[in-house]
């Protein structure tokens, strides 16, 4: 493989409290990559996810990131993990995602609020700029959050169950953006619809306390259960499906 | 009006509008960064702990309001500290840190011989009885954090709004938690000379909610946050000064009613509008 490696995942095991969550994890992050994380409940996805991003230490193993990624990764959480009712303004939660470093002291400079203009220009939220975010709907506010993530202009973006609380319309739209993003950055998506993302992402991670890496975006049923991989596949009519046969 | 201006050929009260105003700004823009980050019961812990010092003050003969200090910034950092190390819960080490400090006030404040006269003061405040030096720190303390939120106010706002967000940006989240902790604990120390130990949460909290009503911005909070709670202080000397009643009790009395008028103001304006 001759593309540019992000970050490199070597046996890693990690978790909270002397209770192991991921067990032997490998994985490498390329360039181009845009990796869709499935797997159940409580089987590590958000763990995995908090391990790229250095929120948390392994308990064994090593994880490297490489040079292009140590100024930043761009990050969309959780829904359910941000206060909604928080005083802050659109603006101001997408410019935060530009701020960096250990200085203590700092100011946004011209450059970095241009990006967020443009961005929230791109993501047609710009007239919501100066609304608070406790007015806004489930869409708009993913829209912000993708915006924070990329006002940086990282190299990997990791998206933390970015369909969650939005309108179908919105699910369609954003994969489609995030398809666009993918020319000049790596994405880590975690979904709990293997479904839905299986037509977008490249390749897929299988994460339930250890990681099954599938270098392509077709997955059966079979692998799933053989992966012990309880992951409900929904079916949807208008996106294409493809199964193919159980490979060794 | 006049009988109120006439009060300030007293220097009593003169000290009094001094606290009044300086207390109004440290408590408006430190009680803005409590509500935003909704760490109300943790203030409270602070400042229930901070009477164990209080104590340990009168015992050992030295100014309570000193040991009220070290209790206070001890108590924030420690309950910070010790919730993440610890597997006790954040709440019930707040629980633990709150009652022990109690305790410890009332020991101490039992052992020492005589009569404390000025206990209730610091229980339920006494803005008349503010001293020149208790001015002076007020003023230092007010500048310190003015000049804290003007310098830090990106990493500050970014912080208590998204802090596992911060952490990925490499913010140095926890020293700027600890910072704040402290400021939070010595804006509650020195609040209890105006408001006391048991009420001083109101002025952390009722300016800041009424803001709200009107504004859902952290700095605009801020700003009207302090407003109010300047007219909040200066009417309720006002008529603790007429009516010879509590000062503590009757500045509350004034900030309720205001937020009161505030949430029927804003009742009216949405009528008008729709």
């Amino acid at each position: 493989m001759n593309e540019t490696k992000l970050v490199d995942i070597e046996h890693v095991y990690a978790g909270y409290d002397n209770k192991i969550v991921l067990k032997d994890v490998n994985l490498s992050i390329y360039q181009k990559d845009f990796i869709g994380v499935i797997g159940p409940n409580g089987g590590g996805k958000t763990t995995l996810l908090k391990l790229i991003l250095g929120l948390l230490k392994p308990s064994d193993g090593k994880i490297h990131r490489y040079t292009s990624v140590s100024s930043g990764i761009g990050y969309l959480p959780q829904y359910s993990e941000i206060d909604q009712k928080f005083p802050i303004t659109v603006r101001n939660v997408v410019l935060s995602g530009a701020m960096t470093g250990k200085k203590l002291i700092f100011k946004h400079t011209r450059k970095q609020k241009q990006r967020a203009d443009e961005l929230l220009e791109q993501m047609g939220i710009a007239h919501l700029q100066n609304k608070p975010i406790g007015e806004l709907s489930g869409g708009q506010l993913q829209r912000v959050f993708l915006c924070r993530a990329l006002v940086s202009d990282p190299n990997l973006l990791i998206l933390d169950e970015p369909n969650t609380f939005v309108d179908n319309a919105f699910e369609g739209e954003l994969y489609e953006i995030l398809r666009e993003l993918n020319r000049s950055m790596a994405i880590v998506m975690v979904s709990h619809d293997v479904g839905m993302i299986s037509p977008y992402v490249k390749t897929i991670a299988c994460v339930n306390e250890t990681l099954h890496y599938h270098p392509s975006n077709k997955i059966t049923e079979q692998q799933l259960a053989t992966y012990n991989c309880p992951i409900q596949l929904l079916a949807h009519g208008d996106v294409p499906h493809t199964v193919v046969k159980k490979h060794q | 009006m006049e009988p109120f201006l006439e009060a300030f050929q007293y220097s009593f009260m003169q000290n009094a509008l001094l606290a009044a105003i300086f207390t109004s700004i440290s408590c408006g823009i430190i009680g803005t960064y409590i509500v935003s980050k909704r760490i109300v019961f943790i203030s409270g812990g602070i400042t229930h702990t901070s009477f164990g010092g209080i104590g340990i003050g009168y015992y050992m003969g030295f100014n309570p309001l000193l040991g009220a200090a070290v209790f206070a910034v001890l108590s924030a950092i420690g309950i910070e500290y010790f919730s993440r190390k610890s597997e006790i819960r954040h709440d019930s080490m707040i629980g633990i840190f709150w009652s022990f400090g109690m305790a410890l006030g009332i020991i101490f404040i039992f052992l020492t011989p005589g009569y404390a006269p000025n206990l209730m003061s610091y229980l339920f405040g006494s803005i008349l009885t503010v001293s020149l030096t208790d001015t002076w720190l007020m003023l230092g303390l007010s500048l310190l954090i003015i000049l804290v939120f003007l310098l830090m106010f990106r990493p500050i706002l970014y912080i208590a709004y998204d802090e596992t967000y911060a952490r990925t940006r490499n913010i140095p989240v926890s020293a700027m938690k600890y910072l704040l902790m402290a400021l939070v604990g010595l804006a509650i120390v020195l609040s209890i000379r105006v408001i006391g130990i048991i009420l001083v949460i109101s002025l952390m909290t009722i300016p800041q909610t009424t803001a709200n009503i009107f504004t859902k911005k952290f700095k605009t909070i801020m700003v009207y946050a302090v407003i109010t709670a300047l007219i909040g202080t200066l009417a309720g000397l006002f008529v603790s000064y007429k009516m010879d009643i509590p000062s503590g009790a009757s500045i509350i009395f004034s900030l309720v009613i205001l937020f009161i008028i505030a949430k029927i103001v804003k009742l009216i304006q949405r009528r008008s509008l729709s």
